[in-house]
C-alpha cells in the first residue's frame, strides 16, 4: 500500500531526467539562439513527468484525465495565440494563479485521499511530516493564487492602479502570517479538517491584503515575487510527494523569481520589504504636477524632431511603458528603419523596471522585429549618450530623471537611471506637462536646456516623424 | 526517498537555480517567466494522483480540476514562451 517507498529504480531516474530537462530549458535562455531549444527540452521534461506518472498509477478511469487534459491545454494554446504582447504581464500573472490554485487543490486531495498519496502511516493518519509540507504547500498556492488575481486585475485594468491602504494593514498581515505557521504547527498533533481549510481560508486572505496596497509601478517586483510563490508550492508538494522532479523544478523557478525580484528591487534603488510594505508614489502626485506648470520649458514639432535626427551621427531610442500603452513599438522600428537608412546609427536602451515586468520592453521590440543586437540594457549603454547626438525618449520618465543622481530629498534619489541628459539634444515625448512619472515625482529633464519636448500621444508622434522623414 | 535524500534535492537544485537564473540574459526576463510558469506546473503530476486514485470521489474532483489549470498553464505557458522566442531575430546582413 506504501507506494512512494516502493516506487521502482526507473521511474525516480526518469523524474530525474524531466528535472534536468527543466534546468536545460533555463540554461538556453542565456542567448536569444539557444533559447528555443531551451524551450523544447521544457516540453520534454513535461512530458516525461506525465507519462511516468500515469504509467505507474493504477487509473480508474483515463477519459476524465484526458478530458481534464484536453480542456484546459486548449484553453492555453488559444489564449497563448491569441494574447498581445503588450498584455504579457497580465497572462503570467493569471498563470500564476493558476499554478497557485492547482496547488491549493492538490493539497487539499492529498489531505482527503492520503493514501493514494503514500503519506499515512500503519494507523492510517497522515504522517506529521507530510502534514507540515501539505500545510505550506496549501499555503503558500493559496497566497500565489489570490495575490495574483489582485496583480492580474490591477495590470489588466479592472481594479485602480493606485495602492489601497487599510489602516493597521501591517498588523493584520503579521497577524494573519503568525495564525498561519502557528496553526501549521498545531496541524502535526491534531488532523481535524478544520485546522486545514483555516490555513486555507487565511492564506487566501493574506495573498489578497499583501498585494492590495502594492501601486502599478511595483507590479515587475509584484510579479516576479509570485512567480517565485509558485515555484516555492510546487517545491513543497515535491516534498510531500517525494517527487524530484517537482522539487528541482520549484527549486529552480522559486530562485528565479526570487532573483528577478532582487533585480528589480535594485534598479529602483528600493529594499524588498518597503516595496512589500506597499504605498509608494500614493501622495505626491498632484504636487509634482503643479511645479511643471511654472517652469519653462522648450516644445519641438515632428518636423522639428525628424530635422534633429536626420541630421544626427547616432540616436539612442530610450521606451518606457507608454510605448506599450501606445502600441508604438511598430511604427518606432519604421522611424528607427527610415534612419538607418539615412546612415544614423540607431540603438536602443532599456531600464531594468521599463514597462509592467522584466524585460517586456525588449518583448515588445522583438515583436516589431527590431534586431536583439540593436537593443542594450543599461550598464551597457550608459556611457553612450555622451557621444549621442539624439536621445529619443517614448513613453519612459522617472528611469531618466537625474535627480536621482543629484537630488538627495527625492524619493528616487540613488535609483539607477539612464544618462539621457548627457546626449546633445533629448527629444521627449509626452502626452502633456501636467501628471508625473508613477514615482510621483517632476523630471529634471523637462526644462533643460538640451531637451525638446514632443507634447503628443506617442504613437501619433511617431506617425508624423516618419511622415516628415519620408 | 527519506527525507534527507529531498532535502538534499531541494538545496542543490536551489543553488543551481541561483547560477542559471544569474546566466539568463535580461533580454528573455519575460519569457523566463513565461517558462518557470509553464514547469512549475509540473504540479500536475500531484494532480493526476489524486484524478487517477479511486476512494474519494471528492479528491478526484479536486485532482481533475488541478488536472486542468494545470494544462492551462503548461500548454499555454510554453506556447507563449514559443511565440515569444520566435520573435528575437538577429540583424540581417
Amino acid at each position: 500500500m506504501h507506494e512512494v517507498s516502493a516506487t521502482p529504480a526507473w521511474v525516480l531516474i526518469a523524474y530525474l531526467i524531466s528535472g534536468v530537462c527543466f534546468i536545460l530549458a533555463l540554461r538556453g535562455l542565456s542567448s536569444p539562439s539557444t533559447s528555443q531549444r531551451g524551450n523544447r527540452l521544457g516540453m520534454i521534461g513535461m512530458a516525461i513527468a506525465v507519462g511516468t506518472t500515469l504509467a505507474i498509477h493504477e487509473i480508474a478511469s483515463i477519459a476524465e484525465i484526458v478530458g481534464a487534459i484536453a480542456i484546459g491545454g486548449a484553453i492555453g494554446l488559444v489564449t497563448a495565440k491569441r494574447i498581445q504582447m503588450t498584455a504579457m504581464p497580465q497572462l503570467v500573472a493569471a498563470f500564476h494563479s493558476l499554478v497557485g490554485m492547482a496547488a491549493v487543490l492538490v493539497g487539499a486531495a492529498a489531505f482527503l485521499n492520503p493514501a493514494a498519496f503514500g503519506i499515512v502511516d500503519a494507523a492510517g493518519a497522515i504522517l506529521p511530516v507530510s502534514r507540515v509540507e501539505m500545510g505550506l504547500g496549501v499555503a503558500i498556492g493559496a497566497i500565489t493564487f489570490s495575490g495574483s488575481v489582485i496583480a492580474f486585475l490591477k495590470l489588466n485594468g479592472n481594479m485602480s492602479g493606485a495602492p489601497i491602504l487599510l489602516p493597521l494593514r501591517h498588523v493584520i498581515n503579521l497577524g494573519t502570517l503568525v495564525a498561519i505557521l502557528g496553526l501549521i504547527a498545531y496541524f502535526t498533533q491534531d488532523q481535524s479538517p478544520w485546522i486545514f481549510w483555516t490555513v486555507t481560508a487565511l492564506a487566501f486572505a493574506i495573498g489578497f491584503l499583501l498585494i492590495i496596497p502594492i501601486g502599478g509601478a511595483d507590479m515587475p517586483v509584484v510579479v516576479s515575487m509570485l512567480n517565485s510563490y509558485s515555484g516555492w508550492a510546487a517545491a513543497a508538494m515535491g516534498f510531500t510527494l517525494h517527487n524530484s522532479a517537482m522539487i528541482i523544478t520549484g527549486a529552480l523557478v522559486g530562485s528565479s523569481g526570487a532573483i528577478l525580484s532582487y533585480i528589480m528591487c535594485r534598479a529602483m534603488n528600493r529594499s524588498f520589504i518597503s516595496v512589500i510594505a506597499g504605498g509608494f508614489g500614493a501622495v505626491e502626485g498632484p504636487a509634482g504636477g503643479a511645479a511643471a506648470i511654472d517652469r519653462p520649458y522648450k516644445r519641438g514639432s515632428a518636423e522639428d524632431a525628424a530635422f534633429l535626427m536626420q541630421q544626427a551621427d547616432k540616436v539612442i531610442i530610450v521606451p518606457g511603458y507608454g510605448m506599450a500603452v501606445a502600441q508604438a513599438q511598430h511604427v518606432l522600428r519604421e522611424m528607427a528603419d527610415l534612419l538607418k537608412k539615412e546612415g544614423v546609427e540607431v540603438k536602443y536602451a532599456i531600464h531594468p523596471v521599463a514597462g509592467r515586468m522584466p524585460g517586456h520592453m525588449n518583448v515588445l521590440l522583438a515583436e516589431a522585429n527590431v534586431p536583439y543586437d540593436e537593443v542594450f540594457e543599461l550598464e551597457d549603454i550608459n556611457s553612450e549618450f555622451a557621444q549621442a547626438d539624439v536621445a529619443f525618449v517614448i513613453g519612459a520618465n522617472d528611469v531618466t530623471n537625474p535627480a536621482a543622481k543629484t537630488d538627495k530629498s527625492s524619493p528616487i534619489y540613488g535609483m539607477p537611471v539612464l544618462d539621457v541628459e548627457k546626449a546633445r539634444t533629448v527629444l521627449f515625448i509626452k502626452r502633456s506637462m501636467g501628471g508625473a512619472g508613477y514615482a510621483g515625482v517632476d523630471n529634471e529633464l523637462f526644462y533643460r536646456d538640451n531637451t525638446m519636448m514632443l507634447l503628443a500621444d506617442a504613437k501619433k508622434m511617431v506617425e508624423e516623424i516618419v511622415k516628415a522623414l519620408g | 526517498m527519506d527525507f534527507i535524500s529531498i532535502l538534499s534535492i531541494f538545496v542543490l537544485a536551489c543553488f543551481v537555480g541561483y547560477y542559471v537564473v544569474w546566466s539568463v540574459t535580461p533580454a528573455l526576463h519575460t519569457p523566463l517567466m513565461a517558462v518557470t510558469n509553464a514547469i512549475s506546473s509540473v504540479i500536475i503530476v500531484g494532480a493526476l494522483i489524486a484524478a487517477a486514485a479511486a476512494g474519494s470521489a471528492s479528491a478526484k474532483w479536486l485532482g481533475l480540476i488541478a488536472v486542468a489549470l494545470a494544462s492551462v498553464n503548461i500548454f499555454g505557458g510554453f506556447a507563449v514562451t514559443a511565440r515569444m522566442l520566435a520573435m528575437y531575430k538577429k540583424k540581417d546582413r
